[in-house]
């Protein structure tokens, strides 16, 4: 008996009990769209993970100034510059691979014609820009005699150019920061928003010695050459956790810390950090595969009883076909298929539905899903296997029946 | 002269039933020859329901040989016996047993279908041995669309399609009113006639007189065997139509 025949007999006996039919596919349809949306939103959310990951550069060190004491009371990180511009200059010329960027950070109004914008200020060198992995939309980066000569300079971010200059190009502006007049000489590329949130793009970058002496304003700053971060970027290919233990070891010595003593400042892998989010949010989409996994073979079970249901009654029709001639096999093919078919049905119909609702979750909830061929053809390969897993025991028991008895049976 | 087409010898069927043993047969030894009407009667629990059962090969013998055709069946397995049945043995049952929602043709191809022939054939020859059964008009209706003695020459249609040795027909006019009994009756002796070996099983004597031999079953055994001078349906049934 060939497989067409058999799915001719399925799919009649399935249109005699339409609404048996359908309900009982409703789980599968609903544990296979179920397992499509899920994948589809926790894939989203890994996709925007390991964007970030590539948004922040990868391979990538953040050392922050150390905590203080002060007369016991611990104050937080950054309460104290423990580092200064020579710790940078210095990780770069001792450790080879790595390339650090000192900055110093702080907010200020920005001032141009009749619009002004409140932003983050970083002053910071040339390296900066390539430690994180960012290029200039337009104009130049900071020179050596700008640098040297607190030039009031200054390169803005798109957010910056978008609420100060609208459409004018910026390039040659002059735009105030706390009342000091700058010269625009560079716009910074789109970077999108940080793991944490914030929008990267807010930004206004000015030479290092610019933004301690005429900005942020702070005279021990100044003497201090203190910055309050150090990036640090990691050649690819290098162990970026080997390079972390020479910056540290580097910095205990420059800062004559003693062995057993605290670090005086904070070193953070961001790439480490970065991995175990996408690792928490691989998992997470496994998480929710899984338990929407569940209905499917809830769903499954409901395909068991209702073939379970269809043997009994259809007793008399299983013993004539043995009387007729059919063998155990064309039975078990018999009520096998129908199962099969039953869970397939569902499988294609609840694809469907997955794709759409997948669609009507990043349409509503603004959600970023990501689908993918593999997801949806492994969730019908699995309800094809609870097909055959679930139908098995009911086709088995058809098989089984006495054809005597089957015959007799009211 | 040939080996008989149905040979048992010793036929016992014994099921247990808690405690007790039935013996519904105790040892049947009984030749059927090829062109033979038979009517099997006894009461019920006489155990002709059983033998039948195990000359269709539906069921197998506890002690005893069976050979149809010359060959031994009584030791066969499960699909061997499901391949006899299907070759050799054409069924037709009191309740016609027809597949609902199935229209009459595909009920008639059902056998064909286990014996794994090419769906055009099945075809031509359902729709042939239909057009056999008077129901050339009537391929495509639905059992629920037939009447009863319809209903139960498409069950015929469908025992004769795979060419059988025998038919076995249990109680077959059971379900039937006296006319379309007698209809059916002459069916089967045009069948007979025509070379079929036709088995009914019946508790109506009306019905035994129209086979050719009468078996008595009693407590599991034949009682009686004999020869009768079978009526005539096809005359009784132009007779009983009024002028």
């Amino acid at each position: 008996m060939n497989l067409t025949a058999l799915l001719r007999i399925a799919l009649r006996a399935l249109a005699v009990n339409k609404l048996r039919s359908a309900l009982t596919m409703l789980g599968i349809i609903i544990g296979v769209s179920a397992v499509i949306v899920m994948v589809a939103v926790g894939a989203g959310a890994q996709a925007r993970v390991e964007e970030q990951i590539r948004a922040l550069g990868s391979n990538l060190l953040l050392i922050l100034s150390g905590a203080r004491t002060q007369s016991g009371v611990r104050l937080g990180l950054g309460s104290n510059y423990s580092l200064n511009e020579g710790d940078a200059f210095a990780i770069t010329r001792e450790i080879p691979g790595a390339t650090a960027a000192p900055a110093v950070r702080g907010g200020a109004q920005l001032i141009w014609g009749n619009a002004n914008w409140s932003t983050v200020i970083y002053g910071t060198t040339p390296e900066y820009l390539p430690v994180r992995q960012w290029t200039l939309a337009a104009g130049r980066t900071f020179e050596p005699a700008e640098m040297a000569g607190a030039a009031k300079v200054c390169i803005i971010g798109q957010t910056v150019v978008k609420n100060l200059f609208g459409a004018t190009d910026p390039i040659g502006q002059s735009i105030r920061i706390r009342r000091v007049p700058f010269t625009v000489i560079g716009v910074l590329e789109t970077k999108g928003q940080s793991m944490m949130g914030t929008d990267q793009d807010d930004v206004v970058l000015m030479p290092l010695n610019t933004a301690r002496n005429r900005v942020l304003g702070s005279t021990t700053l100044a003497k201090q050459r203190a910055v309050s971060v150090i990036w640090v970027k990691v050649d690819d290919g290098l162990d970026t956790n080997a390079i972390a233990e020479q910056v540290r070891a580097l910095l205990r010595q420059r800062h004559r810390l003693q062995a057993g003593a605290d670090d005086d400042f904070s070193l953070r892998n961001l790439a480490e950090i970065m991995a175990a989010q996408e690792a928490s949010s691989r998992i997470l989409t496994i998480l929710l595969a899984a338990v929407a996994s569940v209905s499917l073979v809830v769903g499954g079970i409901g395909i068991m009883n209702i073939m379970l249901v269809s043997v009994t009654e259809r007793t008399r029709e299983i013993g004539l076909r043995m009387a007729v001639g059919a063998r155990t096999r064309d039975i078990l093919g018999q009520f096998l298929v129908e199962a099969v078919t039953l869970s397939l049905i569902g499988g294609l119909v609840g694809t469907l539905l997955g794709v759409a609702g997948a669609f009507a979750v990043a349409l509503l909830a603004g959600w970023r899903v990501l689908l993918s061929t593999n997801a949806v053809l492994l969730a019908v390969a699995f309800a094809f296997l609870i097909g055959v897993f679930f139908g098995f025991y009911p086709a088995r028991k058809a098989a089984r029946l006495n054809p005597v008895e089957a015959l007799r049976f009211e | 002269m040939a080996a008989p087409l149905i040979r048992t010898q010793g036929l016992e069927k014994t099921y247990r039933l808690g405690d007790s043993e039935v013996h519904a047969l105790a040892g049947v030894s009984i030749d059927i020859a090829e062109g033979e009407f038979v009517a099997v009667m006894g009461p019920s629990g006489s155990g002709k329901s059983t033998f039948m059962n195990v000359i269709g090969c539906l069921d197998r013998p506890t002690r005893g040989a069976y050979a149809l055709g010359g060959q031994d069946v009584s030791a066969l397995d499960a699909d061997a016996l499901a391949g006899t049945r299907n070759r050799h043995i054409g069924f037709v049952f009191q309740n016609f047993n027809l597949l609902a929602r199935t229209p009459a043709i595909e009920n008639v191809e059902l056998p064909l279908i286990y014996a794994g022939v090419p769906a055009a054939e099945r075809a031509a020859r359902a729709r042939e041995m239909l057009g056999r059964v008077g129901l050339a008009e009537r391929v495509h209706h639905l059992p629920s669309q037939l009447s009863g003695g319809q209903q139960q020459r498409v069950a015929i249609a469908r025992a004769l399609v795979t060419q059988p040795l025998l038919i076995l027909a249990d109680e077959p006019t059971g379900a039937l009113d006296s006319h379309t009994s007698l209809e059916l009756m002459a069916l089967f002796q045009a069948l007979n006639r025509g070379g079929m070996t036709v088995v009914i099983v019946t508790h109506e004597p009306d019905i035994a007189r129209f086979a050719g031999r009468v078996l008595r079953f009693l407590d599991g055994r034949v009682v009686r065997d004999e020869a009768n001078a079978p009526l005539d349906a096809g005359r009784q049934l132009a007779e009983s139509v009024p002028a």
